[in-house]
């Protein structure tokens, strides 16, 4: 995937920018808002991390409205050390596509780059989910794995399901608790692993393989084992 | 770059806005003798005004009523003497002289040459210019000088006509009124004065009370009131909004004080773990797979420092109050039972049964992710603190237009002594020894709770704690001043 990562911090952008390449993905880096906007308008991208706070006169947000208003639909991802909730609201509102507060774990911001870059290549109306052998019908609602009928609970099957969207991707535990829960704050206890575990015990343990797996100081990963 | 700035500073600074431009002349800068200098004109102005009315009403009628009747006189003798000729004119003339009881009356009929024909003058006064009608003159009656008012009129065939009044009385009685009022007027312009300085000195003591009280704060004496009289009047008011205000600041100040004692002390902790586990991983790691662990762990540290920091920024940027902006009216059943969803799997796994007890619409009135989050944080604590196989009780009642929020549970609860310090950011109780957490939750509920004009009690549940957040329904209650909700 090709990425532009527009950040003035040198060392925020090297690390950024070293960690995405290693994870595969084509990388342009611009210091400074005007060579940012040149570079996203000029080129065409898969993804854009974009600082909020930029020198030289042109900021994030302006890059982003300065986009969105030439039908630029490139998904944006928001770096900001604003970590003021009305502050993420003004991001997205912009047209940002997620958000994210400095400092970060490099881990949570790939997971969320890539899971943007999913989003961005629009899927259309999907009917039917299907991970290996796990079958999901979001019309009728219901799950099956290798032809077995499991049974959830209506916020199981929300968890399951973005999940399943973004198979074979790191999904993080904030991610898990903004997309399934709707909630933008840390909740201190570890909710999200005692609902992953739940979660497994139906979807996985009566059957003789793991579908959801833990990455380490990440998150979760939904994928089968040959993947 | 930066000494060009501060070479354009040094320019600017001569019209910075502290200097004040140089509008009025010096003197007429005191607001009190400016309010000084209005009273004694409007008090002067109006003693004139009214000196000039009575004059008016007295001298000045005097001297109309004295022309009026020159004037009838003066026409009724020339209807005689059209009637009957020149006899008939010096007999009624006669008349009147004899009949004039106050002998004030004034009457001279003279021929072409002057020479006196009838009346009580002795001669045509030679003071009287020929061109005038009216005139007021000395005059000389049976040896006596006096004054006069007199009308002249010519009758055919060259003969003048004088009639008068005697005016002597009266224009002594003018004087002595025009001197009167003249005195009065000096008398009142030296009231005014007085007044004024009188206004000038209660004016200045007025404001000096709250000008030495704010001198001394800038000074740095924040403990400073204004004093207040206790006359309930406008500059009491005035007294008492500032201090309130002078109140408010304080309390904020020592927030802040609280606040950076309290990440002084800390933070300090988490950071030197983490600084100590690098310095000792960079010296004495034996393997990469150390050094790796090592870094993990105080990754970790810094991590919870960040989070730290985060609820802190949070807590402040609620009690500034710039989220009020975001208020809405929202239904809070879903969320109550989105919540118990949320944690109910922790409770479950913790072997506590997490129950909820709410009407089918809760009506709230604010910011519905702030809500969310402090109900969030009792819900924390109470699963946290709760012994294996405990209940937590979340229950929602509406009550004239307030909603009150509980969150029960039948844990260690918090001793009375240190209740009313729960709420204060860092502080952690005995029980939370070996919890984690870093003493900001309360904290933010009870930011939340003031924000929205609302309050937060902690109370005892018998055993347990029971912490009740009321939250207004409608709008007009979110929006009474929050220095109520926080006294009550
Ligand atoms: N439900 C509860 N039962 C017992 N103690 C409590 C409860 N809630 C709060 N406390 C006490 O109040 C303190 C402050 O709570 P809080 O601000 O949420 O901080 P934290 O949860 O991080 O310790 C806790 O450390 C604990 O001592
Ligand atoms: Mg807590």
């Amino acid at each position: 995937m090709r990425i532009l990562v527009v950040e003035d911090d040198k060392d925020v952008a090297g690390f950024v920018v070293k960690g995405l390449r290693e994870s595969g993905h084509v990388v342009e880096h611009a210091d400074n808002g005007r060579d940012g906007l040149f570079l996203a308008a000029s080129e065409p991208f898969d993804a854009i991390i974009l600082d909020r706070m930029l020198p030289g006169g042109i900021d994030g947000l302006r890059i982003l409205e300065t986009l969105r208003s030439q039908r630029n639909t490139v998904p944006v991802l928001f770096l900001s050390a604003l970590g003021q909730v009305d502050d993420r609201v003004l991001g997205l509102k912009a047209g940002g596509d997620d958000y994210l507060t400095k400092p970060f774990a490099f881990a949570e911001l790939l997971a969320r780059v890539e899971a943007l870059t999913r989003r961005g290549k629009g899927e259309g109306p999907v009917t039917k989910l299907t991970v290996g052998d796990l079958e999901m019908d979001l019309l009728s609602r219901s799950v099956r794995r290798a032809g077995q009928k499991i049974d959830l609970q209506p916020r199981e099957f929300l968890l399951l399901e973005y999940l399943m969207r973004h198979a074979g991707q790191v999904v993080t535990r904030t991610m898990l608790l903004e997309g399934v829960w709707d909630y933008h704050f840390d909740p201190q206890t570890n909710v999200i692993d005692v609902h992953v575990s739940r979660l497994r015990q139906k979807v996985d343990k009566p059957f003789s393989s793991a579908l959801i797996h833990t990455v380490r100081n990440a998150g979760y990963m939904l994928r089968t084992d040959g993947q | 770059m930066t000494e060009a700035r501060a070479a354009d500073l040094v320019v600017r600074s001569p019209a910075s806005p502290l200097a004040r431009p140089p509008a009025h002349p010096r003197f007429l800068r005191s607001a009190a003798l400016r309010f000084a200098a209005i009273y004694a004109l409007l008090f002067g102005l109006s003693a004139l005004a009214l000196a000039l009315f009575l004059w008016w009403e007295t001298a000045g009628l005097l001297d109309r009523e004295t022309d009026q009747a020159i004037s009838a006189d003066v026409q009724s003798l020339a209807e005689r003497w059209q009637e009957g000729g020149l006899p008939a004119l010096i007999v009624t003339i006669q008349n009147r002289l004899a009949e004039n009881v106050d002998d004030n009356a004034i009457y001279l009929l003279v021929d072409p040459a002057l020479e006196r024909i009838a009346g009580n003058l002795a001669f045509w006064p030679t003071s009287l210019p020929l061109n005038r009608t009216w005139a007021e003159l000395p005059i000389e009656r049976a040896g006596i000088r006096s004054l006069a008012r007199v009308r002249r009129y010519n009758l055919p065939g060259g003969l003048h006509l004088l009639v008068g009044r005697d005016v002597q009385v009266r224009a002594e009685l003018r004087d002595l009124l025009t001197g009167a009022l003249f005195w009065a007027l000096l008398v009142v312009l030296v009231l005014g004065l007085a007044g004024a300085i009188v206004i000038r000195g209660l004016f200045r003591r007025a404001l000096a009370n709250v000008s030495t009280t704010a001198a001394a704060i800038s000074a740095g004496d924040l403990s400073q009131r204004v004093r207040i009289t206790g006359r309930g009047d406008e500059f009491d008011r005035l007294s008492e909004t500032i201090n309130e205000m002078l109140e408010r600041i304080s309390r904020l100040m020592d927030g802040v004080r609280q606040v950076s004692n309290a990440i002084a002390h800390d933070l300090r902790t988490p950071i030197t773990r983490a600084r100590t586990r690098l310095e000792d991983a960079a010296l004495h790691a034996q393997s990469e797979a150390d050094l790796h662990a090592a870094i993990e762990r105080a990754i970790a540290d810094l991590d919870g420092v960040v989070a730290v920091f985060q609820a802190l920024l949070r807590i402040a940027e609620i009690e500034a109050g710039a989220r009020r902006s975001a208020f809405a009216s929202f239904d809070a059943a879903p969320l109550l039972s989105d919540l118990v969803d949320l944690y109910g799997a922790v409770a479950e796994e913790k072997g506590i049964s997490l129950r909820l007890q709410s009407p089918e619409r809760l009506a709230l009135f604010g910011d519905r992710e702030l809500i969310q989050q402090a109900i969030a944080n009792l819900l924390d604590n109470a699963l946290k603190f709760s012994p294996p196989g405990g209940v937590v009780r979340l229950a929602a009642e509406s009550a004239s237009g307030m909603t009150a929020i509980t969150v029960a549970d039948r844990g260690p609860g918090i001793p009375p002594a240190v209740r009313v310090r729960a709420t204060e950011r860092f502080f952690r109780g005995e029980a939370a020894r070996h919890t984690p957490g870093a003493g900001l939750g309360l904290a933010l509920v009870q930011a939340v709770a003031q924000l929205h004009a609302g309050s937060l009690t902690l109370a005892d549940n018998a055993p347990g704690l029971r912490a009740v957040l009321r939250l207004p329904g409608t709008a007009e209650l979110a929006a009474r001043p929050a220095a109520t909700a926080m006294d009550a």
